[in-house]
């Protein structure tokens, strides 16, 4: 099984090939392929996690060439945490795809099946590898795959996904760059050999460049503020699967490659002393997290309002980064998880509310708890884990970025991340209270009429088990989060801080 | 100052380029356009990294037959820029493809692709 | 929608040059390695060659050789090559895309030189179909699925 590294990203890739030639012969076949596919991928990221945790990093040679000639693959603590959460919110979408699929773009599910998979062998390359080319290959693949499946959506979602596609290669364009600056000075590609080249260089005004060139490009491709304007529209409209898809996993890999770049590639030294980029991270930061939870309130379409609640959350973990110490970036890889299983669970129940309502608006949600009793059960604990209440792992993220703050003796993020929490309570209350204390008033008839509002009409099961699971994880992740810290996250922290 | 601009002319070149594009995608309103400057920034990208790699007196990196002496590095321009900015073109005519996939569909949607046209379309379908 | 060029001059002459193009497309590919080509370049000769049959012959003469499904199954089928020559390494012994391991009677560097020749014509195929597929469904304004 040595192996593994590689076999993570070709499993879903050669299904990707396969759909459109099964897809030809018999549709059904597609959608068990792709389960099967995520299914082997995920077990096979818990395996390299394990094989971590007992044997420290794993390294692998594509090819069989030496590093820095060939690609390596470099697998540590950071990267197989990450791996772990990329390959199982895909799968859990998967599963939850087919349902979805069948009622939002009925005529194009193979072509969906075949650039979801894309999509995740794209996120999964951008964790695993070590090399900073391949980064940009799987960052542009994952791009493309992202760009497509954005425009099968509903009616505003072209403009959006075209939005999204020329600012996203604004960004990778940036990145790429940013690496050919670091090969004119060093000749190398590989992550591992430009930590070692480059503190001889960091008074060169060209490893500085491209410093800069790496964050505002990965800035872009993440969603941070100002440069954010391309994700309400794109989380939208897109359909209900891929936004899940997208904001839970997606801006969270771009994350983890800002962290790779400047605390493994530059030193912590660089990045924190040397150029103050961790100050005016935080500060960009704090103005997204006001900015994503204001503009979060006024909106009355529920898959918007939580678009620019995934802008406030980005917020949260660049402030982390921002903090740099030891507590700020445990709470902010420990947000990572948290973000990504709520965000997952909250999407995935809007899109099960558009499913059986065919309506987003948030003032329409009256008796939703006699329809859809365990979707709302999950979407209330996905909203209390939001907010910040114990024991659900958003608490815990949050206790630890907020005891960050107050070991960096900056006492105005203490400020900002409690009233951050105090707006999250109000638009999601506002939901919960539509859909627990409204009766199904004045504005919508339809279903008060039909004389079936005693009996509940919940989702089908391969939409309510993803749900129901990712709010199981958020309660889970929640009591067993100083074991996650202890075992992974406290080794995961780049060195140095 | 003017040697310093006429010694790294190659840079010069390509940073005009890529405002350019740049510029083509911030001010033009017709999304074609837009698409068009996406093309010559990338184009322009490309044009950087090809000129990192050129030595002086050095002829292509193509090794002639039948010769087993050892290689001197400085006769052959540097061919790893090459091999990459292959995988970039890929990239970049994929990316064209998609956003030429995206520009029909918005052009059989709309009638038109002149940006705020459409948006005036779309504020009042959603008002 | 394409039609038919009217004039016979364009017609005939098109009709004399793409075997030619094709063929030089095929050299492209075969001949990467040791001067300037290789997968990409020749799989893009071959799709412009059946651009200009689009061009001068119309969109009718082209969907009647090169259908909708035909160009899936060659998309796939090239990428399937490409990958399968990587997992054909990784099952005799070796890493991810060494070449070297592969079941083939010659020496180490020689089995290196056949795999990047193989993986080179798989690119080939893949990249003829996607270009033969973006140009026609630009060109019948997206009614062809």
């Amino acid at each position: 099984m040595s192996h593994s590294p590689i076999l993570i990203i070709i499993i879903p890739l050669i299904s990707s090939f396969f759909v459109p030639l099964i897809g030809w012969r018999k549709k059904n076949l597609c959608y068990p392929l792709v389960v099967l596919a995520l299914f082997i991928s995920s077990i096979l990221s818990l395996y390299i996690m394990g094989s971590v945790i007992t044997h420290g990093s794993i390294y692998y040679r594509l090819g069989g060439w030496e590093p820095p000639w060939g690609i390596e693959y470099r697998i540590d603590y950071l990267n197989g945490f990450m791996a772990v959460i990329v390959s199982f919110i895909s799968f859990l979408v998967a599963i939850y795809s087919r349902r979805s699929g069948e009622q939002e773009l009925p005529d194009r599910i193979v072509h969906f099946y075949c650039i979801f998979l894309l999509l995740v062998t794209g996120l999964l390359g951008m964790v695993v590898t070590g090399d900073m080319f391949n980064l940009y290959v799987f960052l542009e693949i994952a791009s493309l795959a992202a760009y497509a499946l954005i425009a099968i959506g509903e009616d505003g979602a072209l403009m959006g996904s075209f939005n999204y596609l020329i600012m996203g290669t604004i960004g990778a364009c940036f990145y790429l760059l940013g690496v050919g600056y670091l090969y004119i000075v060093t000749g190398s590609l590989n992550m591992n050999d430009l930590s070692q080249i480059l503190p001889g260089l960091y008074h060169s005004r060209v490893v500085r460049t491209a410093f800069a060139l790496f964050i505002v490009g990965l800035a872009l491709k993440m969603g941070l503020f100002p440069l954010h304007t391309w994700l309400p529209d794109a989380y939208t409209h897109a359909p209900s699967a891929v936004s899940a898809l997208l904001a839970s996993v997606m801006s969270k890999v771009s994350v983890y490659i800002m962290i790779r770049i400047m605390f493994t590639v530059f030193n912590p030294y660089f990045s924190i002393e040397l150029i103050p980029i961790t100050t005016m991270l935080s500060w960009t930061a704090g103005i997204a997290i006001l900015f994503g939870e204001i503009m979060a309130i006024v909106q009355p379409d529920l898959k918007r309002m939580l678009a620019y609640s995934s802008v406030a959350q980005i917020g949260y973990i660049v402030l982390g980064i921002g903090l740099a110490n030891t507590m700020g970036l445990t709470g902010s890889l420990l947000h990572v998880l948290n973000h990504a299983l709520t965000k997952g669970c909250l999407f995935l129940g809007a899109g099960a509310i558009t499913y059986r309502r065919g309506t987003r608006d948030i003032r329409q949600l009256g008796y939703l708890h006699v329809e859809m009793p365990f979707t709302m059960a999950a979407f209330t604990i996905a909203a209390l884990s939001m907010i910040g209440i114990p024991p659900t792992c958003g608490f815990f993220s949050k206790y630890y970025l907020i005891l960050g703050a107050i070991d960096a003796r900056q006492w105005i993020w203490v400020i900002i991340l409690l009233l951050s929490s105090l707006l999250n309570a109000i638009f999601f209350f506002r939901v919960i209270e539509n859909a627990y204390f409204k009766p199904l008033g004045v504005i919508h008839e339809s279903s008060y009429d039909r004389g079936e509002q005693e009996e509940a009409n919940e989702v089908p099961l391969g939409m309510l088990i993803p749900i129901l699971a990712l709010a199981a994880a958020i309660i889970l992740t929640g009591i067993f989060s100083g074991k996650i810290i202890s075992t992974i996250i406290q080794f995961a922290i780049p060195e140095g801080i | 100052m003017i040697e310093y601009i006429i010694s790294k002319y190659n840079y010069w070149i390509y940073i005009v380029l890529m405002m350019i594009g740049f510029y083509a995608m911030i001010s033009k309103r017709n999304l074609m356009k837009k698409l068009i400057g996406m093309t010559i920034f990338q184009t322009a990208i490309i044009l950087f990294y090809i000129s990192i790699g050129v030595k002086r007196d050095a002829t292509i990196p193509i090794v002639p037959e039948h010769s087993h002496e050892a290689i001197k590095a400085l006769e052959y321009v540097n061919p790893l820029p090459h091999v990459l900015m292959l995988t970039a073109i890929v990239v970049m005519v994929s990316t064209s493809g998609v956003a030429l996939a995206l520009l029909i569909m918005i052009y059989k949607r709309y009638k038109t692709i002149e940006e705020d046209e459409i948006l005036k379309l779309r504020q009042e379908a959603g008002a | 929608m394409i039609s038919r060029y009217e004039s016979i001059i364009i017609t005939t002459l098109c009709k004399l040059l793409i075997p030619v193009i094709q063929l030089y497309g095929l050299y492209v590919i075969m001949h990467g390695h040791s001067s300037p080509g290789g997968g990409f370049q020749g799989g893009v000769i071959l799709g412009a060659s059946f651009i200009l049959l689009v061009i001068s012959h119309g969109l009718d003469e082209v969907k009647k050789r090169m259908s909708e499904k035909l160009n899936t199954i060659f998309c796939s089928f090239g990428l399937l090559i490409y990958a399968g020559l990587g997992v054909l390494a990784l099952i005799f012994g070796g890493n991810y895309l060494d070449y070297g391991h592969l079941p083939i009677p010659v020496t180490i560097a020689e089995a290196r030189y056949l795999g990047i020749l193989g993986i080179e014509i798989g690119v080939g195929i893949t990249v003829m179909a996607v270009m033969i597929s973006i140009f026609l469904d630009i060109s019948s304004v997206g009614e062809q699925e």
